[in-house]
């Protein structure tokens, strides 16, 4: 906490630390062009013959880039804002993770349960 | 009833007194954190939404009959350059060149006018061949949240404007600085969040 509020005394409303650099920027948007670029490259050619695998690789890779956004760009670490802002995030992410999984769990079971020969399974997420 | 002591020629305290007085914005980028956070919170919803219902084709057309994967990898990479370019806006923000980071600012403006513009005409597109948001549930979940998405990046545009105007007016004052980290972290948010639209909905659509 003291470290941080130290940090503020150089002219901005926050500590420099916030900001990034060039070399910081340069290596985000390099890592996340190749981040991009491979899973539509996956998609568009089906270089990986299974659809599940593939499927699995591309949300893979987007995890990896949304850490690499979170760390570059949004400059994302537990020091900032003396740990409440990393707090906050985690907070977050299970909130967003029992939605997700809580949801599509859910459905998919009621639709498999409920509506028998109504639904092709195939197009079920 | 507390009474508010009060001497003339100072003015009334109204912190507690083990309470340190805060700076003045000093607290605004936690603040806009939590509020990005709730943001991250309707968009979890409407991913789930889309989860559940983006099977639901009514018979209608599917992902592969209306997603042209081109068109999304072109509208990507205008989102992620809109990301860089803000970056280096706030890197001349740092140096206080004004001009600099005006210019790089109308750059970032242009790249998010031309995401966009791709997006309204993927969806002018969709609709014209009657893949309207009306036609079924995954298309319903599908508009919902990628226009969502794409109301985010119109208002976050029109506060790119607004503060291009208040900078070309007052200069990079410590407010305006504030206010422009705040669209920074608003900017980067909206590029992280569709990292998932592109995987979730697009890529994993074509899939299907």
């Amino acid at each position: 906490m003291s470290a941080h509020d130290h940090a503020a005394d150089h002219g901005h409303a926050h500590g420099g630390a916030a900001h990034g650099s060039l070399k910081g920027y340069l290596i985000g948007f390099v890592l996340s062009v190749i981040l991009t670029a491979i899973p539509f490259w996956l998609v568009m050619s089906g270089a990986i013959d299974n659809k599940q695998a593939t499927a699995i690789v591309i949300m893979a890779f987007a995890v990896v880039q949304i850490v690499v956004h979170m760390v570059f760009f949004l400059h994302m670490n537990t020091a900032s804002e003396g740990g409440w802002s990393m707090l906050a995030l985690i907070f977050t992410l299970i909130l967003v993770v029992i939605v997700l999984t809580g949801s599509l769990w859910v459905m998919y079971h009621l639709n498999a349960n409920m509506m028998p020969g109504l639904h092709d399974m195939r197009e079920m997420p | 009833m507390a009474s508010i002591a009060t001497t003339a020629g100072t003015e009334p305290v109204f912190h507690l007194e083990e309470e340190h007085a805060h700076a003045e914005g000093s607290s605004t980028m936690l603040g806009f954190w939590l509020y990005l956070m709730s943001d991250c919170l309707i968009f979890a919803m409407l991913f789930a939404a889309y989860g559940v219902l983006g099977g639901n084709y009514a018979a209608g057309p599917a992902p592969k009959d209306l997603f042209d994967l081109d068109l999304v990898a072109v509208n990507t990479t205008m989102l992620l350059l809109s990301s860089i370019t803000y970056g280096f806006a706030m890197l001349t923000m740092d140096k206080g060149r004004v001009a600099a980071t005006q210019a790089w600012l109308a750059v970032t403006g242009l790249f998010g006018l031309a995401f966009l513009s791709i997006e309204l005409y993927e969806f002018a597109h969709m609709i014209h061949e009657g893949a309207t948001p009306q036609r079924s549930a995954f298309l319903s979940s599908f508009f919902t949240l990628v226009g969502t998405h794409g109301l985010h990046v119109t208002f976050g545009t029109v506060w790119l404007v607004t503060l291009m105007t208040q900078v070309a007016r007052f200069g990079l004052t410590e407010a305006n600085r504030r206010r422009l980290m705040c669209l920074s972290m608003f900017w980067h948010f909206l590029d992280v969040v569709w990292i998932g639209v592109f995987t979730f909905v697009y890529l994993m659509g074509m899939l299907r």
